[in-house]
């Protein structure tokens, strides 16, 4: 069984007729070619397949594509900056947030989700709010110096406004 | 040129913080990784594994999956009777069993079809028939009298049995104030790198050759392997291995998802993308081995250990892997760390019906050495000395050989001491910490490559080719694998510092056959060293072919040129050419340069011959590492936090002082989820943990701060000093642990993962004990 599927990914208008049993995951991978969002577990355990759902962070291998009728999807891919890093992807890339970067997309949009609902989030709260996402690089300590990196970057860009 | 009047120097690159080169590709999510190749005309590989244990296959019936539509080949264990394996002397894996199994998910068939679905139904239909053998879950059983041997030619279950002497043992302990004998047991962990195993083959009929993208931190010797199982001419396959989420020792050596994935392309005479499920990543394993150490340790009372004598037993799972190799190594890092003169080693690596274990990350060393310090530390307590006291007399005094003929050129263990004692405020704390609080130090070292490659042929260690062109850029082409650990980044910082030029200038090509120059691979923590080395040989090649065309400019002889990185110059008043002039004088007569570098390890860190096997541990350089953990221990419940470790890492020079960092914090961090949390569980050889739930990967809520310090020993022989940044750092975590929890409740666990039912069953036995010899009383 096919249905509709009307919504936003990246700010861009999708409509297509997609199985009931599909995940949000395959169909950005497989149907649409955003392959910047990673599977990395057989469902819910690992966090690399988060994309933010209207704002929120959410894994997309335990969402049904079908459930995301109009909704905004976002992904790694829609985050650069006038084609340069953002303030995140910067703190990921400067403090070595990442390594093997398997994990990164799904950790900066973790992150990401993060900093739109809490700003200037304490190493506690960065710990708590991204606990869903595993890195088995970096033991999670340069994660936090690039996530706290980019609020205090967000910080003064938008106190210089 | 050079307007504002500032002399123009070279631009140093080396000891620079340098973000890594490839890092925007993988932050933007640009980066293709294995699993992100797509074709709309590639067939889904799904992989059938064995449903039991141990059992002869009797018979294997793919009529019923071939005829399915949309089914486009179906292969099994007669697909090829060529096995593979890392050493020449054990290649007895085959990619597809044949008429044998001996784990429970070994692979038996598999299926290329139109979609995954269809894939796994066709691998339903598959009828496979079983005589079950007896199956044998640990090593005791495996080695049991009359057991049925896994293999033919490894009789008693025994993959390899190492015995040596070195010194004398017997005057050791006879020497010693006390003697003293411990016992840890490991369980078995993996890797859980966070990018399951994937293979892409594109095989073009037309040609018969074959193109596979692998998951791999070894392309070459998938390459080697692939041609080997498929007989095929090495040079009708070509090799690539694109960006890769993760290795840590879990594909060092060729698997079977490779192989097969090639093997169904050829038969379907088309593209086969295989991604193999998290629950078959940890079934195909290559992980540490759960493993038993023995040590009788003797000790004089200032602490200075006389003699050791130690046993180990390793299950090492259905097939050899690097299992000779692992148990080798278990006993050659005993040494190399501290001044130890006698000791006795008796390893046994068993065949048991499991999946077959590897090279994780701190090969060989790291179960050994948590028994080790933890004896270092019960000795200590006994004679009442302080943990730091007893690794200091234990100091090697100069450089040079071990009993065991291993060659130390630069030790910075001392100064690591001397720092974590100091960071974690030891002096201050220990003895005067609440209840439920206290310290733990450990040390450990590793290899920076093994000086003996596995696989034999003469070549140098390690080549590299850079390619300039008119456009000035400078290309580095190296096979070496880029698996996160930065080892792009560094080849490029190494050419950058010889040439003085501008980083962004160097780009990297890589782990393609078809163009990059044969690598070993990355494992061993070999690529620094020896890469790193290639490369700087090469960048003065480059340097000098660049020299002599700006000495025919200048019409000098090549000595008096300048080199100043972006611009060279004969004489200080000389305004000089740019860096693109010198390209294009360079390139008058000749066209594009391409230039060579190459490393070969000094026969003197071959490792000694005083055993059989003796070479497994030899290398140019040991990285060292001390480390401090501090915990707190719930009473109630046994929890255990860790509230902070601290760390020195010895690894020669910090060639970028970001990255090393990052592997010193990743190191450690990682020896902490195998002393905490991981462990695999089977039931009658079936896989039970198979998923980051049950196998439980430390998260951001169970990670603590861990603060990192670089020692730079500088090492006469490494890439501007350098030796291996990103494993010695691990095998220190398990004691320090350990020896905290010793520190914050008064009982040593012996048994790893360190749970809080397996600490409580510990604190509750103590308690009951006490209770006993009160109510004696």
């Amino acid at each position: 069984m096919k249905s509709m599927l009307s919504f936003q990914v990246n700010g861009r208008q999708r409509d297509d007729a997609v199985a009931g049993n599909l995940l949000l995951v395959d169909y950005l991978r497989e149907t649409v070619g955003l392959t910047g969002t990673k599977i990395g577990c057989d469902g819910g355990e690992c966090g690399l397949c988060t994309v933010l759902i209207d704002g929120q962070a959410q894994h997309s291998c335990l969402t049904l594509a079908a459930t995301c009728n109009g909704t905004s999807v976002e992904t790694i891919e829609s985050l650069a900056d006038g084609g340069r890093l953002n303030a995140i992807q910067r703190g990921f890339h400067e403090k070595l947030g990442a390594q093997c970067g398997f994990c990164t997309p799904g950790m900066v949009m973790a992150a990401e989700g993060l900093l739109r609902s809490d700003p200037d989030p304490d190493d506690a709260t960065i710990r708590r709010e991204m606990a869903a996402n595993i890195c088995r690089c970096t033991g999670y300590v340069k994660i936090i110096e690039a996530v706290r990196f980019a609020a205090d970057e967000i910080k003064i860009a938008t106190e210089a406004v | 040129m050079d307007g504002d009047g500032v002399p123009p120097v070279p631009i140093p690159s080396i000891g620079q913080p340098l973000p890594m080169v490839d890092g925007p590709e993988k932050i933007a999510g640009k980066a293709q990784y294995t699993s992100d190749f797509y074709d709309p005309s590639a067939l889904t590989g799904v992989i059938k594994r064995s449903t039991v244990a141990h059992a002869r296959i009797l018979s294997v019936d793919t009529s019923a999956a071939e005829e399915l539509p949309g089914v486009h080949a179906v292969i099994t264990g007669s697909e090829t009777d060529e096995g593979h394996g890392v050493l020449p002397i054990a290649r007895t894996e085959l990619p597809i069993a044949y008429d044998r199994v001996r784990y429970r998910g070994e692979p038996v068939a598999a299926v290329a079809a139109d979609s995954v679905e269809i894939a796994a139904q066709a691998s339903d239909l598959i009828k496979v028939e079983y005589e079950e053998l007896p199956a044998y879950f640990t090593a005791a059983d495996a080695m049991a009298d009359g057991a049925v041997d896994l293999h033919e030619h490894r009789l008693g279950n025994i993959e390899r049995h190492v015995e040596f002497e070195i010194g004398d043992v017997d005057g050791g302990f006879a020497e010693a104030d006390l003697i003293h004998e411990t016992e840890y047991h490991c369980a078995e962990v993996c890797q859980v790198q966070t990018e399951p195993h994937a293979a892409y083959a594109e095989y073009d009929a037309e040609r018969g050759e074959l193109t596979v993208r692998a998951s791999t931190q070894v392309p070459y010797y998938v390459h080697l392997m692939l041609a080997k199982t498929l007989k095929m001419p090495k040079s009708k396959i070509r090799v690539i291995k694109p960006y890769l989420g993760g290795g840590f020792g879990c594909r060092t050596e060729a698997l079977n998802v490779e192989m097969i994935t090639a093997m169904l392309a050829r038969r379907a005479k088309g593209t086969v993308r295989t991604v193999i499920s998290r629950e078959d990543t940890f079934i195909t394993h290559r992980g540490r081995q759960e493993q038993t150490v023995r040590i009788r340790m003797g000790m004089t009372k200032e602490g200075r250990v006389t003699a050791i004598d130690c046993h180990t037993v390793q299950r090492g799972g259905a097939h050899s892997g690097y299992g000779i190799v692992t148990i080798l190594y278990a006993g050659s890092m005993l040494f190399a760390i501290y001044d130890l003169q006698n000791a006795r080693y008796d390893g046994k690596r068993v065949l048991t019906n499991t999946p077959p274990c590897g090279a994780f990350r701190g090969h060989g060393t790291v179960n050994t050495r948590h028994a080790f310090e933890n004896a270092l530390d019960e000795m200590a307590e006994k004679l009442g000395l302080d943990p730091f006291a007893v690794r200091r007399v234990n100091l090697i005094p100069e450089l040079g050989f071990t009993a065991t003929d291993q060659w130390i050129n630069s030790y910075g263990l001392p100064e690591c001491l001397d720092i974590v004692e100091k960071a974690s405020g030891w002096k201050d704390k220990i003895g005067n910490m609440p209840p439920g609080k206290g310290l733990g130090l450990g040390c450990s070292h590793y290899i920076s490559g093994a000086s003996k490659p596995v696989n034999w042929t003469g070549e140098p260690h390690a080549t590299i080719n850079l390619k300039l062109d008119f456009d000035g850029t400078v290309v580095i082409l190296t096979g070496a694998s880029e698996i996160g650990q930065g080892s792009n980044t560094i080849l490029v910082q190494c050419v950058a510092e010889v040439l003085g030029i501008d980083p962004s200038r160097v780009k990297v090509v890589d782990a393609d056959s078809r163009v990059t120059p044969k690598d070993n691979g990355s494992y061993s923590s070999r690529v620094t060293y020896m890469v790193g080395n290639a490369a700087i040989e090469a960048a003065n090649n480059l340097k000098g072919v660049l020299v002599e065309a700006a000495a025919r400019k200048f019409e000098v002889s090549p000595e008096d040129v300048e080199c100043l990185g972006e611009v060279y110059r004969a004489g200080t008043q000389d305004e000089g050419m740019t860096f693109e002039e010198v390209v294009m004088a360079a390139l008058e007569g000749t066209g594009t340069i391409t230039v060579k570098g190459n490393f070969d390890t000094l026969p003197e860190s071959w490792g000694g011959k005083k055993y059989r096997g003796a070479a497994i541990g030899g290398t140019m350089a040991f990285s060292y590492a001390a480390q401090v953990v501090e915990v707190t221990v719930d009473p109630d419940t046994a929890e255990i936090t860790v509230d902070k470790v601290w760390v020195a890492h010895d690894c020669g020079k910090a060639l970028n002082p970001l990255t090393v960092e990052g592997q010193i914090q990743g190191s450690v961090w990682m020896g902490m989820g195998q002393a905490m949390t991981e462990e695999t569980a089977y039931h009658d050889g079936l896989l039970i943990s198979g998923n980051m739930l049950d196998y439980r990967v430390p998260t951001f809520m169970d990670s603590p701060p861990i603060e990192a310090y670089i020692v730079e020993s500088n090492d006469p022989n490494g890439p501007f000093g350098a030796k291996e940044a990103g494993e010695a750092s691990l095998a220190g975590f398990l004691p320090a642990l350990t020896s905290a929890v010793a520190n914050a409740m008064g009982v040593r666990i012996h048994e790893l993962p360190v749970t809080p039912d397996r600490l409580l069953q510990l604190l509750e036995d103590k308690e009951r004990e006490m209770g006993a010899s009160t109510a004696a009383e």
